[in-house]
């Protein structure tokens, strides 16, 4: 199937990229033939076939939920492109 | 002493052991080397100061009790390294410092090595010749117009030129095998959850795996050795012993069987790889292990379900990049939404931006049983696959890529022909399983060429005896005219 200009627009807005008409009609092209290539797949019959999630036969593990946090505020904050005190600024989001 | 950057990683080491060298003279050797390679491009970030320190302070008193004694490394910058900028190749993570250092290259300095430099990579290890890394094109030292391959390119051009003793990558799709053997280098890729994942920038969490890529199978031995561990950190982490790779290496491999599957045979499959692979069957039969014709039939849909399982993931996972906590972040920022987006839209490249735009489309409402889901069953068939192969075989040989290194821009535009240079190495990422590039033959313009070899899963073993045998007979030799240098 082929993807149309559309369709890069409302999955860009999903992916929350900005993308200006020149990248939109670059991308429309090459998703197009991406998507062709990736379509061979409906040439196999998969109906009985169970889908793999994890190649590993034994199921995840998990950790227990303790807190843990390193004691290391201020150099997580470092690398924060714009802060305040101990918070991580953000763009106004209530009026 | 003979450049000891030209050595073996197992002879500097023995060297280094029988205290004939000292690290420092070992660093040196290497600085100096890099400070003469600016034009390959291989180093994001080079921590040449640190490690002569470093191998100053190893020499005061040397623990030659570990399996890598004062050996200076450079890592790809993929690789979490506390305290020294970590950027995936990406104007994302350009001023990117980890507070902490991941697990595979904690055990490297754990074995006594310490970090030489952060190596050039594709953007988010997304590409396959280097050409996406926000930090320019790395360039094979082979020849000054080819690229090195990728995604761990930098790690496998800084390799060949000895500007490291030994480098270690990761693999979601052939990122250590396609270089490695576009470079005339020995690279790893080890069954999914041998090596943590932790601490390594994610791409594709159910295909990526970190390996060795080294200059000798022997080297690869040793350096499997040092990486390989049960990580509580890493949920996907295999428990079990470790294992003495290097110690149990042996040439002696009669009587195995190895597969030759009909399926990897590929239309305009040049004849150069052809009788390499031929010359591949031969040596095998020298050395005394059986040749069986096997087929895995399901090998042309392995690479249309790794472009969707590989970008589904990284969607997901690269979604974290929003310019809050780290990271670049776009001054156009009147709200939040479009902070995000001019974040995103300025921070990624060309490639990464494709690739999530996949992922997004495929995992969207309404596609996911006709995309996601098709793909896993898909996935699931290539794994019967190879698990069917392997009752009759101990390992399946092949080329590691249809040609050899290709020039600089040749394929940049084409995201098709781009992404078929990892037609032979992509469906082993799919099933979990090990498999080993190493250098073989050379092609009319004598460029390498690499012979892969696939293993069951945890075999590690036996498929670097294997590739230790092959290297034996064919006693590869590059001789490169350092270009780079003049």
């Amino acid at each position: 199937m082929s993807i149309d200009k559309d369709t890069v627009k409302h999955i860009s807005k999903l992916a929350r990229i900005s993308l200006d008409d020149k990248k939109i009609d670059s991308l429309t092209k090459d998703l197009s033939l991406i998507f062709k290539f990736i379509e061979q797949l409906n040439e196999l019959n998969t109906d009985k076939v169970e889908p793999l999630s994890s190649i590993l036969n034994e199921p995840f593990r998990s950790r227990k939920d303790e807190i843990n946090d390193g004691k290391i505020r201020e150099k997580i904050l470092e690398n924060s492109p714009q802060k305040s005190e101990e918070f991580f600024v953000v763009p106004k989001v209530i009026e | 002493m003979s450049d000891i950057t030209q050595k073996s990683l197992t002879e500097i080491v023995r060297l280094i052991k029988k205290k004939e060298i000292k690290s420092l003279e070992i660093t040196e050797s290497f600085v100096k080397n890099i400070n003469n390679g600016k034009k390959l491009n291989s180093f994001i970030t080079n921590c040449t100061e640190d490690a002569l320190n470093k191998a100053k302070k190893f020499d005061k008193s040397p623990n030659l009790e570990t399996l890598l004694p004062g050996i200076p490394i450079a890592v790809k910058d993929l690789f979490c390294t506390q305290n020294v900028k970590t950027t995936a190749g990406s104007k994302m993570l350009e001023n990117f410092v980890p507070n902490y250092e991941s697990t595979i290259t904690s055990n490297l300095w754990n074995e006594g090595a310490f970090l030489l430099g952060k190596l050039n990579c594709d953007e988010y290890a997304m590409g396959s010749s280097n050409e996406t890394s926000y930090f320019g094109n790395v360039i094979n030292p082979i020849a000054e117009n080819t690229v090195p391959g990728g995604s761990s390119g930098g790690s496998a051009s800084a390799l060949a030129a000895n500007l490291t003793p030994t480098t270690i990558g990761t693999d979601t799709g052939g990122s250590i095998r396609q270089p490695a053997s576009f470079t005339g280098t020995v690279g790893l890729k080890p069954t999914y959850g041998l090596c943590s994942r932790w601490g390594i920038v994610a791409f594709a969490s159910s295909l990526d795996q970190a390996g060795p890529m080294t200059k000798t199978v022997e080297d690869c031995s040793l350096m499997l050795e040092a990486m390989a561990s049960f990580d509580i950190k890493d949920s996907t982490s295999i428990n079990k012993k470790k294992e003495k790779y290097s110690k149990n290496l042996t040439d002696n491999i009669k009587g195995l069987r190895i597969g030759i599957p009909k399926e990897y045979r590929i239309d305009g499959m040049s004849k150069e790889v052809d009788e390499l692979w031929k010359n591949g069957k031969k040596l095998l039969k020298d050395s005394g292990a059986e040749i069986v014709d096997i087929s895995l039939p399901n090998t042309k849909y392995a690479l249309p379900a790794y472009y969707i399982v590989a970008p589904a993931e990284a969607s997901s996972n690269l979604a974290r990049y929003d310019g809050v906590k780290y990271g670049f972040r776009s001054t156009k920022d009147n709200n939040l939404t479009e902070m995000y987006e001019h974040t995103r839209a300025e921070g990624f490249g060309d490639e990464v931006k494709r690739r999530i735009l996949i992922g997004t489309y495929v995992l969207s409402s309404g596609y996911y049983d006709a995309y996601y889901l098709k793909a896993q069953k898909v996935r699931q068939l290539i794994k019967n696959d190879f698990d069917q192969s392997f009752k009759k075989v101990d390992a399946i040989l092949t080329p590691s890529t249809p040609t050899s290194a290709f020039k600089i821009g040749e394929k940049k535009d084409d995201p098709i022909s781009m992404y078929l240079n990892d037609i032979f190495t992509v469906p082993v990422n799919l099933a979990g399983i090990p498999a080993i590039s190493l250098p073989a033959g050379t092609d009319s313009n004598n460029y390498p060429l690499g012979l892969q070899l696939i293993g069951r899963p945890l075999d590690e073993q036996k498929l670097l005896n294997i590739a230790y045998a092959i290297e034996k007979k064919v006693n590869f030799t590059q001789s490169l005219n350092k270009w780079w240098e003049k």
